[in-house]
């Protein structure tokens, strides 16, 4: 295949640029939300997430001039500078929101009552009257500047380690770790022994078992909703992490059962007829044999569950989120926030990208168990 | 540390109880139940052998008929019947309540085109994907760069398109991707070749496909190839409803030719993407074709991998181009496999329900089944109607159902 698609290197090209082409569009939206978690509330209100890499020109809000004022050969000044950062070059600026360009840099402005102002491009203000300033608010001043990319980690520390943000994603967090671990490990342990009996012990109706199994793959858990809440409100469980918990193993268990069970079916047969020879019994078989062997596929079906639970939004609504709000997982937060922030980007950025990052990882450091078990759950 | 502590608690008393249960049941089982001693060895460890699958299988059986049969039932029921009343079977009441609504047929309406677009388009962009990145050196980086959406939350994922869909007043700079770029059209040349002519052609392409798919499907019924096989009443049924579809896809493709060419766009002004009705449904569909192109990729690149080379080498000794290699050798032969990907994301749809709920909650007119059914069920408190709604979708499901497990007992014999 490569020796005759190289001596066609137009095509070549073609496919390398049709490539890069679809990366970028299907990174494109995901940086956004990456870059926008690491600007400030003011940089993602004023200009798009594609210039914070650039140096930019914009108008910023008005600064309202402090200082502690002078006696200077008989005027009364306040100095100093409107910014902390030392990169930032204006080239227009105003005093007021009619005109916030009127003036150049260096300009001596006067402001009226022997009032005057000047302000130099990197942002040193001079502001001088004949009479002291006492209390009298002092000018703003609005400036349009180039300064360089800018970026901040206030954003994740707000959202993470602010005790005073009731909409903090820390507790949500934790919330979503204790949801997710259990159910991850409890449905393997009671899938796999059920996989070993459909995949290596004869007994009548096994065939008609698996033909359950297959079909139950996709029934929508949508049915389940209602009559497994009144099943658990009249049992005593509630809304609270064991239902979440024993809705999850229940959901997750077709999956798990058919992905493990077609995995040991490919398990070399004289291994197991060999250690039943020596008389081994099937729980030995099961616990030295069978589930060392099907490690790849039980890390498959991990991952799966791990980023079904980490991601779910429903199960968690139904099962576990009561009306006290104590049990609120991360999906559910940043439902809510889309509600209340729903224009205060830094916020939902951040607080989106802290429950995509661990999925994020998992997902990096074990794509090669997710692509397997894909390719065994939905490749017959 | 309550929960965390609890959860530490639920997996240790949860893995030791399921472990405990299997060794203990076993031992309990040899030991006491049927002992392989005595003068009856041979018959016990031959009734002991008979009992131990259903030890094995027990807990599985039990959650599964639990959590996932018995609520079929128990929904078919709640449907027939009036919470209000008690309980009172109430006969299709429910189903005749919620063929009135309005909303219902919105969400209906919407979920066909939700059935059609996004498994089409996320098969289609994937096979592209898959087929691209199998021929580079940097291919295996690209694929999981692709595929990576797949470990994104649907939650997760409203966040990321809602700034792409953002907007902002008209003298504001716009922050969301999707109207910086609208905005730079300015109704020039340049715009009428993008907005107009392209989009135009590629519609027509699209309804183009349509009428071959209609012609491809078609063909065997109208009798060109009879006695080739046997044929089922169900595949003539699948064929019809596959054709039936194309042609919808056609009859809104060329609506929107025609609606499209003489429109005047509004140029110049932000658009709130998600209020425009119909288109915003289709950039709620763009999420999900965003997430589940990735994974078409993977399982078709593997299949792609599968194809035997000595097909390939043949066509190319006999001169084909590498367009034919790929429309008449290769995908004739994966298929099966695009079939399989195709069902696989049509389940994802019919359940599609976060993205929905995040981005507009149904309003302006995006409406799909599964949270029609959540409003009833939990804001408007209707058990009846809400598991009417829930019928739907496991009515929507059932043939997939039948077809995956005749296929899974055909490969078992």
């Amino acid at each position: 295949m490569r020796s005759t698609s190289s001596k066609k290197s137009p095509l070549v090209w073609a496919v390398h640029i049709s490539v890069v082409l679809l990366v970028a569009l299907w990174m494109f939206p995901t940086v956004g939300l990456f870059v926008s978690s690491f600007r400030t509330a003011d940089q993602i209100a004023n200009t798009g997430w594609w210039k914070a890499l650039f140096t930019q020109e914009r108008q910023a809000p008005a600064i309202r001039i402090a200082g502690v004022e002078k006696e200077i050969d008989g005027a009364f000044v306040i100095s100093g500078n409107l910014f902390e950062s030392d990169k930032v070059t204006i080239s227009r600026w105003g005093t007021s929101s009619r005109a916030p360009e009127a003036y150049e840099p260096d300009q001596v402005v006067d402001l009226g009552d022997g009032e005057t102002l000047t302000v130099a491009t990197d942002g040193a203000f001079r502001l001088s009257a004949p009479e002291s300033f006492g209390d009298s608010r002092l000018p703003r001043v609005f400036t349009t500047a180039t300064r360089p990319p800018e970026f901040t980690l206030e954003n994740y520390r707000f959202v993470l380690f602010d005790p005073n943000n009731r909409e903090g994603m820390a507790k949500a967090f934790f919330n979503t770790l204790t949801v997710t671990i259990p159910a991850t490990i409890i449905p393997i342990v009671i899938a796999a022994f059920a996989a070993y009996a459909l995949a290596w012990m004869r007994f009548p109706g096994r065939s008609l078992l698996i033909a359950a199994v297959v079909g139950l793959l996709v029934v929508p858990l949508q049915l389940a909703l209602i009559p497994l809440l009144r099943l658990h409100n009249d049992i005593g469980i509630g809304k609270g992490y064991l239902g979440v918990w024993l809705a999850h193993t229940g959901f997750g268990l077709p999956l798990a059962i058919y992905l493990l069970r077609n995995y040991m079916v490919g398990l070399p047969r004289d291994i197991i007829e060999n250690a039943r020879v020596d008389g081994a019994t099937d729980f030995q078989i099961f616990v030295k044999i069978i589930l060392p062997l099907s490690f790849p596929a039980l890390a498959s079906f991990a991952i799966f569950q791990f980023l079904w639970t980490w991601n779910d939004l429903l199960v968690a609504l139904v099962f576990l989120i009561d009306s006290t709000g104590e049990t609120t997982v991360m999906t559910k937060q940043i439902v809510e926030l889309l509600g209340t922030r729903g224009g205060n980007w830094e916020i939902l950025a951040t607080s989106a990208f802290v429950s995509i990052a661990v999925p994020l990882v998992v997902f990096f450091a074990m794509q090669k168990y997710l692509v397997r078990g894909l390719l065994a759950g939905s490749v017959k | 540390m309550h929960p965390a502590l609890q959860g530490l608690i639920t997996i240790i008393v949860g893995v030791g109880g399921c472990v405990g249960y299997f060794y203990f049941s076993n031992q309990f089982l040899d030991k006491v139940l049927f002992p392989a001693k005595g003068e009856n060895a041979g018959r016990n460890i031959n009734r002991a052998n008979q009992i131990r699958p259903w030890l094995f299988l027990f807990p599985a059986l039990f959650a599964l008929g639990l959590y996932l049969a018995y609520p079929v039932f128990a929904t078919l029921w709640l449907s027939l019947t009036d919470r209000d009343a008690g309980g009172a079977f109430v006969g299709f009441a429910n189903y005749r309540q919620m063929f009135q609504e309005p909303k219902f047929w919105e969400a209906m309406h919407n979920n066909m085109l939700w059935l059609i677009i996004v498994p089409a388009f996320s098969t289609g962009f994937g096979l592209l994907a898959a087929q691209l990145t199998d021929r580079i050196s940097w291919g295996g980086i690209a694929k999981s760069l692709i595929f990576m959406p797949m470990a994104i939350s649907f939650v997760g994922a409203a966040v990321i398109w809602k700034l792409v869909y953002d907007t902002r007043p008209a003298d504001q700079d716009q922050i969301g991707v999707l109207n910086a770029v609208w905005l730079s059209f300015d109704g020039g040349a340049f715009s009428i070749l993008f907005l107009k002519i392209v989009p135009v052609l590629l519609v027509a392409l699209f309804a183009a496909l349509m009428a071959f798919t209609i012609y491809q499907t078609l063909r065997p019924v109208l009798g060109r190839e009879k006695g080739h096989g046997k044929s089922h009443w169900w595949a003539f049924v699948l064929r019809a409803f596959a054709a039936i579809a194309a042609a919808w896809m056609i009859w809104l493709s060329l609506d929107a030719i025609v609606s499209l060419v003489p429109a005047r766009l509004p140029y110049g002004e932000p658009q709130t993407w998600l209020t425009i009705p119909f288109w915003n449904s289709i950039f709620l569909m763009v999420v999900l074709v965003w997430i589940q192109t990735g994974f078409a990729m993977v399982i078709l690149s593997a299949a792609l991998r599968g194809i035997p080379e000595e097909t390939i080498e043949a066509a190319v000794i006999d001169g084909a181009n590498p367009f034919q290699i790929f429309f008449k050798i290769k995908v004739p032969q994966i298929m099966s496999t695009i079939v399989v990907v195709w069902t696989t994301i049509t389940i994802v749809v019919l359940k599609v329900f976060d993205i929905v709920f995040a981005m507009t909650n149904g309003q302006w007119e995006t409406q799909v089944l599964a949270n029609y059914m959540y409003d009833k069920l939990f804001r408007a408190n209707d058990w009846g109607v809400g598991s009417a709604s829930a019928m739907v979708i496991m009515l929507l499901v059932t043939p997939i159902l039948v077809w995956n497990v005749y296929n899974a007992r055909k490969e078992m014999r």
